[in-house]
Formats: structure tokens, sequence, C-alpha cells
């Protein structure tokens, strides 16, 4: 993956978001405190936000360009995003939310990758349940599949873990870790939460008050502390 | 009940179901443009809209009278081209209880629209959606319990018009008698009994109408 910011720039509640970044590792974390500015970056990336300047490319393209006026919308950009709240449609069941974006394939293969999405993901017996009836994990990986069913040239994902308690937290990051591993997908990975940088991730930047206030491997950033958790080192 | 009771009881229904479907589709565009967009003047079309609620229903029927009259551009048109008489028709009475009751259409449909998370369009857009796909998949089926609440208040609404509907169609006994003008002229001729009767029927009619848009409302909330 290659995903460059270049001058990008977007006035914000109370702050203007700045990068002038480029990001090519496998999953790249965007570390920060809330407010940075984390959720606008993906969201610039995934089409729902316009910049006020700059270019975003992914892989050489343009996804936007101020200047030039090119502005490539969310539905032609095939990037997959998993927001927060997960967003789930709500009157649609498991298996109609996975397979909502899917383009039209013959039937043999679009059953081919549901198969095997759902078999890693452990949801194959839920494709007949509506989300309401689902436990916390069990729609976050329904989420993830729908994402990963699209077949997305980079994954968006906001947060993932930060709505759930340890345990499920423990028992969701392996499913990331198979996502990274068996499927390849390029990753943005938003968190504020320094064991999941250094669970899951090569890269990091840190983001503070809308700007890149660092940027680097997990490891040289993050510092275990007397606690046993992982804090950022002073920058 | 009498037939020619019964009569009146249908002929309101049916105009009133008329005017209901009539504004549908322009009231559920309004009240997602309402909802999801912003545009300027925006809130004097909302201040428009809403205006139906708050003016004497007599003052809307008589600007209805200006507007569908034979001397009036439109209704000009109207007789000229299709030969449609509008004044004191069914026509007429349905074009009132349509502008009566479109602002409770659209203030159903476009809370119903509020409702559903912006965010749940937005995923749909990333998946791939186009914006005609995301509309007919994921807000009308979430949003269509409010809206169908807002078009079964406005049907009731449409249902006991009055005011407008006297001054723009009158009271033509098998032609534009409804519910509450009968009501009115009943009572005008001392028939209180008949009137009592009609009053009975409003009652029951209203109270089914605002119990069933009531109980739609409160399911219309998505499901998280």
């Amino acid at each position: 993956m290659n995903l460059k910011f270049t001058n990008v720039s977007l006035r914000l509640k109370g702050l203007t978001l700045k990068l002038d970044v480029t990001l090519d590792k496998q999953v790249t974390a965007l570390f920060g405190p809330s407010g940075s500015g984390k959720t606008s970056v993906l969201e610039l990336v995934a089409g729902l936000r316009r910049a006020d300047r700059g270019v975003i490319e992914l892989d050489g393209l343009a996804l936007t360009n101020v200047c030039q006026r090119i502005f490539v919308p969310a539905r032609k950009r095939a990037i997959g995003y998993v927001p927060q709240d997960l967003a789930l449609f709500p009157h649609l069941t498991v298996g109609q939310n996975i397979t909502y974006g899917v383009k039209k394939l013959p039937a043999s293969v679009l059953d081919l990758s549901r198969e095997k999405l759902c078999r890693v993901l452990e949801i194959d017996r839920l494709l007949d349940r509506m989300p309401s009836s689902l436990s916390g994990g069990e729609k976050q990986r329904v989420a993830f599949a729908r994402a990963l069913l699209t077949s997305p040239r980079l994954l968006l994902l906001d947060e993932p873990l930060a709505s759930l308690d340890q345990s499920l937290k423990e028992r969701i990051l392996p499913y990331l870790k198979l996502i990274r591993d068996e499927f390849v997908i390029p990753i943005l990975y938003v968190t504020h939460s320094a064991s999941e940088v250094i669970a899951l991730c090569e890269d990091v930047v840190v983001l503070q008050a809308g700007k890149c206030a660092a940027r680097g491997k997990p490891a040289d950033l993050f510092a275990l502390s007397d606690t046993r958790s992982y804090r950022l080192r002073a920058l | 009940m009498r037939s020619a009771e019964w009569e009146i009881v249908g002929f309101t229904f049916a105009m009133a179901l008329l005017a209901t479907f009539a504004i549908l589709p322009f009231g559920v565009g309004l009240a997602w443009l309402l909802a999801r967009k912003s545009w300027p003047g925006k809130s004097v079309v909302e201040t428009l809209v809403a205006l139906p609620l708050v003016m004497p229903p007599v003052a809307t029927g008589l600007i209805l009278l200006k507007v569908l009259g034979r001397k009036s551009p439109i209704g000009a048109f109207l007789q000229e081209h299709f030969d449609l008489e509008m004044v004191f028709t069914w026509r007429a009475v349905v074009a009132a209880m349509a502008v009566m009751s479109f602002p409770l259409l659209v203030r159903g449909a476009r809370i119903a629209f509020e409702a559903v998370s912006p965010r749940l369009e937005q995923v749909a857009t990333t998946l791939g959606a186009t914006r005609l796909r995301v509309f007919m998949t994921i807000t009308l089926p979430l949003a269509h319990r409010g809206i169908i609440a807002g078009s079964v208040l406005s049907f009731a609404r449409a249902l006991g018009e009055f005011g407008a509907t006297i001054l723009v169609a009158g009271n033509i006994p098998g032609r534009t008698t409804t519910l509450s003008v009968s009501i009115y002229s009943d009572i005008q001729l001392g028939h209180d009994g008949d009137a009592f009767r009609m009053l009975v029927v409003s009652v029951v009619l209203a109270f089914v109408a605002v119990w069933t848009s009531e109980w739609l409302f409160r399911r219309s909330t998505p499901a998280a």
C-alpha cells in the first residue's frame, strides 16, 4: 500500500487537521487522544469528507486533489470502512449485511469467498440472525466481514476494540491478526490504545491536535511502563 | 345511519385517501431534503410548509380559491388545456385536504428520516452503493414506519378538514359535502341528531387514525 497525503488540510471544530505523510506499511496505526482528528483522517480517505486543501493518493491514483477538483466518491474508492459504532444495517440479516456491497459475481465465486470469510471470522452460524440479536464481539466480526467481502484496496478500522471490555478485546484481537495475515489487505487502524498498536501494527503515526507529532515503529515510540502497560515515550 | 350519510362518509374517506396519496411523493421528497440537506432559503421553505398548520383554514381556502379559480393562471390553464373545473368540485375537496394535511406528512416523514443514522448511509456508500440504492435499501426501509405514521396522521387531518374545503369546494350535496361540512350543515339546519351521528363517526375515525399513527411512531425508531 502507498497512501500519500500531500499538504492535506481540513478545518474542524477547534482545530485544523494538517497532514503531509506517506504510509506504506501493511498495518499503520493512527494513534492519538480523543479529538486529535484521527476519525476525520479515515473519513477523508473513505471519501466521506472533503479536504479543504491538498492531495490524497492511494497507490499513485488521486482520491482527492483539491486544486484539480478531483474527488473520487466513496462508492468508487473500493475502500472498506468499519466505523466505531459498526453501523450494521439493523433491518437486514447478517447474511444480507455482509453481502450488501458485493458486486454481481458468479454465485460460485461469491459463495467461495463468503464461505472462507465466514469460516475465518466464525460467523457462519449467524447468517440468518438480525444484528440486534448479536453480542458485541459477533457484531464486530460481522462488520469486518461486510467490509472485507468487497475486496477493498484498503481497510479503515476506527477504534474497533474501543467499546469492548477487556475479555472481548482479547477474543477479537486474534481475528484482527487473522484479517491481517490471511487476507493481506492494507489496514489503517485508528486507536488510542498503545497495546493494540504494539500487537497489530508495523507503523504508527501519532496525531496531536490535528498534526503528525511523531512517526515510526511502535517499538520505538512506545515503552513498557512499571504497570506493564505500554506508554508513549515523551515526544 | 342513513345511506346518504354513509355516502358522505365514503366520499370523505375516498377524498382524504386521494389527497394523502397525491401528496405522498412530494411530502416524502421534501422531508428527505429537509432532514438531510442544507441550502440557502431552507428556513423559508420550512416556514412555508408549516403555514397551513397555523394559518386560519379559511384563509388557506381563500388562497386556494384565488389560485384555482377560473380567473387565475392555474385555473385558466387547467380549464383550457384539460377541461378541468377545479373550484366547487371534488377536485377542490382533494386540493384543500392535500394542502391542509401536507405539513403533518412532511413533519412525520422528516422525523423518520432524521432518526436514521447518517452513518448507516455513509457505510453503504463505502460499500459501493449509489445514492438511489442507499435511499431505497437503507433510508426508506428504516424510515418507512415513520413515513406511514405521518401519512396516517395527515390522512386523519384530511378527514376532518373543514375551513378551506367549505370555501373552495362549498357544500354541494352528493358532490362536495364532506363529513365535517355535513356536521356544520346539520347544526345550521337544526338536525342535531344527524349531526351527532356524524360526530360519532368522526371521533371514531380520528381516534383510530391517531392511535395507529402514534403506534407506528413508537415503533419507528430503528433498532441498533
